[in-house]
């Protein structure tokens, strides 16, 4: 058994405390936007908009942490993003209906929702949001353009949290005009 | 060709980063500001600030579910300081004073939510925006613990910032 260095009144340990952190911090945005936005759909947009501008970023630290090479077909993609999923927020989503151009992720429960129960008032609103969002803005920096979206949420009474990624088509980079 | 040697950005656990990013959201994408108040510095430090205030105040009562009480004032300060400190930023509260009436001082020389900015004077304006929040957590968790206070910040040099709490006391 290790020894401890030094007797914390914190007991829980780390990634415990990290979770909790940003999962209590991200109710509070939601709470704060419900508050601010005159419509639920407005806070779902919010919502996924910072999740995209998140997205963008995280991907350079997941190809930077991994050294995953490209990707070879959709599933490959969906598995890479469920590895994501597992070392950033320590959930573990399964994969479902994967076709050719559209995957699932399916989560037991909704991530942040463990401390969370949504008001009446608030039936409509996607607390989960931000998750498409990031799922796309990571996907356009590799050059794949994806349309990501909440289908069920146990928030909501579902059995499971899903979140439907369907592939487009692949982007291009676009020079700007006047440059070889 | 030698490579450069490997980045150290990489080497902090991955779960911290999500937290790292929804924080540079919340100050840098507007998200916060009603449209007729963009670049209403005040209202986003208010805004922030509240964000961590409910943040720290929820997360103190999970953290010492099961802890007894402190002693007094400066055992519960001391705690943010050490415990409450690492587990939130991974490391202690550098130095701390206090003039035994009320204020304390807490000094972070190496500040994590700055340590990713220039430490030239370029981004210094911008600095109160990566400290709201923390004063908020700092305000929430004392509240929680029965304390009331007033939590600000000062930058001088990146990545160095104090807090200052001042005590109010019921009179």
């Amino acid at each position: 058994m290790s020894r401890q260095s030094t007797s914390s009144r914190i007991t829980a340990d780390s990634k415990k405390v990290n979770s909790e952190l940003f999962v209590l911090t991200y109710g509070t945005l939601v709470q704060q936007l419900v508050k601010d936005y005159e419509s639920v759909e407005d806070v779902n947009k919010q919502l996924e908009r910072i999740g995209y501008n998140i997205g963008l970023r995280v991907i350079e630290d997941f190809l930077a942490r991994t050294n995953y090479p490209r990707c070879t077909d959709l599933r490959d993609t969906a598995e890479k993003i469920q590895a994501a999923f597992k070392m950033y927020l320590n959930a573990t989503p399964s994969l479902s209906n994967v076709t050719a151009d559209e995957f699932s992720l399916v989560f037991e429960s909704t991530p942040f929702g463990e401390f969370t129960e949504l008001p009446d008032a608030c039936a409509n609103l996607k607390y989960c949001n931000v998750l498409p969002g990031v799922i796309r803005g990571a996907c356009e920096m590799v050059q794949m353009d994806v349309q990501a979206y909440v289908i069920a949420d146990t928030l909501k009474g579902d059995n499971a949290t899903e979140i439907r990624v369907r592939f487009i088509k692949k982007l291009h980079d676009a020079l700007p005009a006047g440059e070889d | 060709m030698a490579l450069p040697p490997q980045s150290t950005s990489t080497t902090a656990p991955p779960d911290e980063l999500p937290l790292e990013l929804l924080h540079g959201e919340l100050i840098f994408s507007g998200i916060l500001l009603s449209k007729d108040k963009e670049g209403d510095i005040n209202e986003l430090l208010s805004k922030l600030e509240f964000i961590g205030f409910s943040t720290g105040y929820r997360l103190i009562e999970r953290l010492l579910k099961d802890s007894t009480r402190f002693k007094d004032e400066l055992d519960t300060i001391k705690f943010i300081c050490k415990d409450f400190w690492v587990a939130i930023y991974k490391k202690q509260i550098d130095n701390l004073r206090t003039n035994h009436q009320g204020t304390y001082v807490l000094q972070d020389n190496c500040f994590k939510l700055l340590s990713k900015i220039s430490a030239t004077k370029q981004y210094l304006e911008h600095g109160p925006k990566f400290l709201a929040f923390t004063c908020g957590i700092i305000r929430g968790a004392l509240s929680n613990l029965g304390i009331s206070s007033v939590v600000v910040a000062e930058i001088s040099t990146m990545p160095t910032c104090r807090f200052h709490i001042t005590i109010q006391r019921a009179t």
